[in-house]
């Protein structure tokens, strides 16, 4: 049995290799991550069994679970899927196109630029008794505006002859901190009780997600998710180093251009309807390329289903562990997250030497 | 840049002047009228007056605060970029204020803690373990991490301290109205005891910095040069963090989270008057002082009455010298 399958379809049209072995890791994490899925469903103040789960699903079961299930726990999960999608995604591209793997959205500030333009949002449309002056609705466009300005600036600030990946990362933690800074500032402007909402909404969490919100986020992910599978074969390039794509002759500075973008799309996406879940976009990406190694044309959708798992297990620990009480789930992430990165770091140093 | 010696002692003379004189600026400006005959007077004959109140209790302690505070980041960046050979090397970069304001904010959601006193304690301890941490993760490895992956490492301990801050925060929000305004990093308010609690700590610090000042120099030269030449590298690195923590953890536990000196003025000063250290600690340690007070200062009149924490004000100020350093740093790597 030979472990790659090439396959064609039409003259030319679609082409590659299809990877017996991937296929079945990446099968077998699909399971894992629908494991999570229907256990996050189940589990929480009011146990409710599988066959109950079901039951709901398929349209039937006793009102009180139809309302935990499909107006409680169903948005909520699925909007942490959709996050977990949308960071690892952008992890996985932002990494490649760095060519360095401790690269993510969270890092080089995009996710703390969504995060002031919430802040201020909060602050600057509250009135004297403490009423939003607009819709709520708007939240998310400002994340989406704000994580765009940072990665702007980011990528500007960062332009010297071309895109240096190094440049990238050391403006991009500047900025973040400079983008906290702000955060502060405002939140100790605005009203004390906006400054904790803002805290929350800054930690990341899916808590109090609507049907609404999964409707506008899950196209967006859709979408990019698609893009991003067409870029694979640039990424898979551009991970080889400069001097190889450019004899290729492929234009790199337009493709980091492009790819910059998506994982902006994918982060402000999900920073705005989730906060700043941190560490997503490192992990998730790296325990794919483990998995299944680093082509590109594989990882992305193994990166996001691990991405997936990884936001609805952090939700689902996050509401078990202190309940009532919700802990956001970016606590979690962060936890998991910050010394896996470190451990990462060294990993990368001994490799070197 | 290597400059004469008279140029050097002028440098630092006027620094030095250039401090005294922002001091004075400090305790004479700001929402309170005074005058600087006021100011002679509170000192010459207190009448208890608003004008002599606010001189005595809050401005004096203010700017002797600021310069302090400003002296020892500074001081401390310094020689936290010699032993790491890293232009980015500094307190903030390395989750020290991370990892104070987690220490604060654990006291005061677990412990209940609410002094001015007890914070400072605790940051001062929060900051010693950051260091220790990043320190250690430095020293693992002989040749250093390069300048990416130590700034990368102090991102992510900045990045897990803060979100377990953030965590705590959520479940806790009274808590949050204590500590807002001490994770912004301020020199107001602060009573002059915390800066006589703190003082003989940043004083040891100033004084071991100087004393091992000719040691730095060979180090700064690479480690292999310097136990060639008979310097003893590991115990010299043990004091190096000593004096980070005497400094770094004084300044954090006196004004809480202040951000960019450490990255600044190590800069500037070299520039100024070159790497030797026994010239280059002395100006950089006024060279900072004079930028927290003049920040300071600023601070005051931005969105008066109101006030805009210092240590936001060094962030903005600081955030495009950083871009600056960065590009250097990130094009010769």
């Amino acid at each position: 049995m030979k472990r790659f399958v090439p396959v064609r379809i039409g003259q030319k049209a679609v082409s590659f290799l299809f990877d017996k072995l991937t296929f079945l890791r990446v099968t077998l994490a699909l399971l894992v991550a629908a494991g999570i899925f229907f256990i996050s469903l189940g589990l929480g103040e009011v146990w409710v069994s599988p066959l109950d789960i079901a039951k709901v699903l398929f349209g039937g079961g006793e009102p009180f679970h139809q309302l935990i299930i499909r107006d409680f726990r169903l948005p909520r999960i699925l909007i942490a899927l959709l996050v977990g999608v949308a960071l690892a995604v952008a992890g996985a591209l932002l990494q490649g196109m760095v060519r360095n793997p401790l690269a993510s959205p969270d890092i080089i500030g995009i996710s703390g630029g969504a995060s002031v333009f919430v802040v201020g949002f909060l602050v600057l449309f509250s009135d004297s008794n403490g009423a939003l002056t607009i819709s709520i609705q708007w939240l998310p466009v400002a994340a989406f505006l704000g994580a765009l300005l940072a990665a702007i600036l980011v990528y500007s600030f960062s332009w010297k002859n071309g895109l240096s990946p190094v440049r990238l990362v050391l403006i991009g933690i500047g900025l973040s901190m400079f983008m906290n800074a702000c955060t502060t500032l405002l939140m100790l402007v605005g009203p004390i009780y906006r400054a904790s909402q803002a805290n929350i909404w800054i930690t990341g969490s899916v808590n109090g997600s609507t049907w609404g919100q999964v409707w506008i986020l899950f196209p967006w992910v859709l979408v990019l998710f698609i893009i991003s599978l067409m870029m694979a074969r640039h990424v898979n390039l551009l991970e080889l180093g400069d001097d190889v794509t450019k004899a290729m002759g492929s234009p790199i500075s337009k493709q980091r251009i492009v790819i910059l973008l998506l994982s902006t799309g994918l982060v402000g996406g999900s920073v705005a309807f989730a906060g700043g879940i941190g560490f997503v976009g490192l992990m998730a990406p790296h325990l794919a390329r483990k998995l299944i190694g680093s082509s590109y044309g594989a990882l992305i959708p193994m990166s996001a289903i691990i991405g997936a798992a990884l936001v609805m297990l952090a939700d689902l620990i996050g509401r078990l562990i202190a309940a009532p009480l919700e802990v956001p789930a970016g606590v979690f992430t962060a936890a998991i997250g910050a010394p896996y990165f470190i451990y990462l770091l060294f990993k990368e140093r001994s490799k070197k030497s | 840049m290597k400059q004469s010696k008279g140029f050097s002692i002028l440098l630092i003379t006027g620094s030095f002047i250039l401090m005294l004189g922002l001091i004075l600026a400090s305790v004479r400006f700001g929402y309170q009228q005074t005058s600087f005959i006021q100011i002679v007077r509170s000192f010459t004959a207190f009448d208890g007056s608003n004008a002599h109140l606010v001189i005595q209790s809050v401005r004096i302690p203010r700017a002797l605060i600021a310069a302090a505070v400003g002296a020892s980041l500074a001081v401390a960046g310094v020689l936290m970029q010699t032993l790491t050979k890293n232009p980015l090397a500094s307190p903030s970069i390395f989750g020290v204020n991370a990892g104070a304001g987690l220490a604060v904010v654990i006291g005061v959601t677990l412990f209940n803690v609410t002094s001015l006193h007890s914070f400072a304690l605790l940051a001062f301890l929060g900051a010693g373990i950051a260091i220790v941490a990043v320190f250690g993760l430095g020293s693992l490895d002989r040749n250093g991490l390069s300048p990416l992956q130590l700034t990368l490492a102090g991102a992510a301990m900045t990045a897990l301290f803060g979100s377990v801050t953030q965590g705590l925060l959520v479940l806790n929000e009274s808590a949050l109205e204590q500590v807002l305004f001490w994770l912004a990093g301020s020199v107001q308010g602060r009573d002059i005891a915390l800066l006589w609690t703190a003082l003989p700590y940043i004083a040891a610090g100033f004084a071991i910095a100087l004393f091992f000042a000719p040691s730095f120099n060979v180090l700064a030269m690479g480690e292999d040069v310097a136990s060639g030449l008979g310097v003893k590298t590991g115990m010299l690195k043990i004091w190096i963090g000593i004096i980070v923590v005497l400094l770094a953890g004084g300044s954090v536990a006196v004004a809480g989270p202040i951000g960019f000196i450490g990255i600044m003025i190590p800069h500037l000063a070299r520039k100024l008057i070159g790497i030797d250290h026994r010239w280059l600690i002395p100006l950089s340690a006024f060279l900072g002082a004079n930028l927290l007070l003049l920040a300071d200062l600023v601070a005051r009149y931005v969105i008066m009455p109101q006030e805009v924490p210092v240590g936001v004000m060094t962030a903005l100020i600081g955030t495009p010298i950083f871009i600056y350093i960065a590009r250097r740093v990130g094009t010769s790597s």
